[in-house]
């Protein structure tokens, strides 16, 4: 029983959790680039945490159900149709065998995650379906979804039709703060170089991807070049010798040696990972107690947002 | 030994500023203890030349415990015990052929390629990290006779199983991929394997040897050219 791809759209990846605990063979994590999205879609579905989903990026994803299941799609508002009809997101919706899903392109946003009732089942390496297409690690054969790729997945009779209400889902917006725990590295960047990353606005650049976002506004200068290479962790915010700043993200390299002028916290990462080319993005400095604090608020919060039932 | 706090869930130690084989292994100790010590609540780790990322579950625990427990865990290391790793030998078909900067280095250098290769092979190597690619090990150190800059220009294909050399440190490519190295020769060893267990001949600390190999040795143990 599977779901075939009809259209992959502009790239579609199958996704899980990440990959951890593997940096020391150089795998990085790859992952969803928005937890949070990927998070409601498996707890709508009433999936385990860190099941296998399809993450699409812009939009464009065609799917043809082979079996009567249900779906979920949460993340960027990407149009979603079941065959031809428009359909809401953040809402278990069942599908019947024949049935062809689509999302058009985003509106706002750029990542969507795609769900079925217990999910995708994809051999997992290195101990996640993560596709990593650097690595050419995970998903299908290490690829991006292409046409006629067949997702396995289980028929589902049963499932409460669970939504998340208007209200609690995120705002995609072309504008993301970005909080930034600084200290590391910090010795390398004056503080007026330091006052000028925290008290301009950047601007999402072409070279935006799951490796990491590069982003456009006033130089910042670093007194030093590059730094004895040494691990890189999620969110590491590098700066290179022309001054602009890379903030890191699901597949980068797990090592290098720019260096680095703080790390994003992971929460506000996820909204930078939702911009497109043109976005803009602002630094606030957040210290590690503020930064433990804002996880676990936003963790519990996660998990404990009340989720409506629709009674059909 | 110093630590920073690197992230919302990732503390920084460092060991030192140079690349020595002295301070890699208080690295590799360090590694080893506080794997040992963190346990569960550790979720990954990533020994370098001088220093140890180490990322932790923030859920679980935080960065005042996490400090806490990695300062007495390094504490209690002895000073300058050398844990010597594994040797790994890697045969290696060194040849214009597979190297093609092989000639050029050798031009650059003053020496004839010959002398390029014994000194190359003559090395003992140490694995100082692990990255850029899944299995890409940094070598160290190369001899300063033949350290090479990096070419001005990467190529856009470096084959699997090249040997290449960029400043100091030299390196089998695990995958094709591009690449800035100049290459020196192919090895026919899989430097990265999903299949095979382990997944890596190699692991930091462990210390390489290269043996130069025919043609015709390279082949049969597996070489592609």
């Amino acid at each position: 029983m599977t779901m075939e791809v009809l259209q992959p759209g502009l790239l579609s990846l199958i996704q899980d959790g990440g990959r951890l605990g593997k940096h020391r063979i150089g795998l990085t994590n790859g992952g969803p680039l928005d937890p949070e999205a990927f998070f409601y879609c498996n707890r709508l579905l009433g999936n385990p945490e860190g099941t296998t989903v399809i993450e699409a990026s812009f939009g464009g994803l065609q799917l043809r159900s082979q079996l009567d299941t249900f779906i979920c799609v949460t993340g960027a508002t990407m149009p979603l149709a079941i065959n031809g009809k428009e359909q809401p997101l953040w809402e278990v919706l069942p599908v019947a065998a024949g049935d062809t899903i689509s999302l058009d392109f985003a509106k706002q946003g750029c990542r969507t995650y795609l769900g079925v009732a217990d999910g995708f089942n994809i051999e997992p390496s290195f101990g996640s379906t993560a596709t990593v297409t650097r690595e050419n690690i995970g998903g299908l054969n290490g690829e991006k979804l292409a046409p006629g790729n067949l997702l396995p997945c289980k028929q589902v009779t049963e499932r409460k039709r669970c939504y998340l209400p208007a209200d609690h889902r995120p705002h995609y917006q072309d504008m993301v703060t970005l909080r930034v725990i600084p200290g590391y590295q910090q010795h390398s960047f004056n503080r007026l170089q330091q006052r000028r990353f925290f008290s301009h606005a950047y601007t999402v650049s072409d070279r935006c991807d799951r490796m990491g976002y590069r982003l456009e506004g006033p130089a910042i200068s670093c007194d030093i070049e590059g730094i004895l290479s040494e691990g890189i962790c999620f969110g590491a915010i590098q700066v290179p010798a022309d001054g602009q700043p890379i903030v890191l993200l699901n597949d980068r390299q797990t090592i290098g040696g720019y260096p680095k002028i703080g790390s994003a916290l992971s929460l506000d990462a996820g909204h930078l990972a939702q911009l497109r080319p043109g976005g803009t993005v602002h630094f606030a400095p957040i210290s590690l107690h503020g930064a433990h604090n804002a996880l676990h608020l936003a963790d519990s919060f996660m998990r404990r947002q009340p989720l409506m039932e629709r009674r059909v | 030994m110093e630590l920073h706090f690197a992230g919302e869930n990732a503390l920084m130690l460092y060991f030192g500023t140079e690349t020595s084989a002295r301070v890699s292994a208080r690295v590799q100790a360090a590694t080893t203890a506080i794997e040992k010590t963190l346990g569960e609540d550790l979720i990954d780790l990533v020994p370098s030349y001088a220093s140890l990322l180490i990322i932790y579950n923030a859920m679980v625990t935080d960065h005042l415990s996490i400090s806490h427990r990695v300062r007495s865990a390094v504490a209690s290391l002895e000073s300058g015990s050398n844990q010597g790793g594994q040797e790994i030998v890697l045969p290696v078909y060194y040849n214009p052929e597979v190297g093609e900067d092989l000639e050029s280095l050798a031009n650059s250098t003053g020496m004839s390629c010959d002398e390029v290769i014994d000194i190359h092979s003559s090395g003992e190597y140490r694995v100082y990290a692990i990255g850029f690619a899944p299995g890409f090990a940094y070598l160290g150190q190369v001899d300063e006779r033949i350290a090479a800059p990096r070419l001005t220009t990467p190529r856009q294909k470096v084959p699997r199983g090249a040997v290449a050399i960029a400043d100091r440190q030299t390196a089998v490519y695990p995958a094709q991929s591009p690449g800035g190295w100049n290459l020196i020769g192919r090895c026919p060893t899989r430097m990265f394997d999903p299949d095979a267990t382990p997944t890596m001949p190699v692991a930091v600390g462990d210390r390489v040897r290269f043996k130069p190999v025919s043609r015709d040795e390279f082949l049969s143990l597996g070489g592609e050219l």
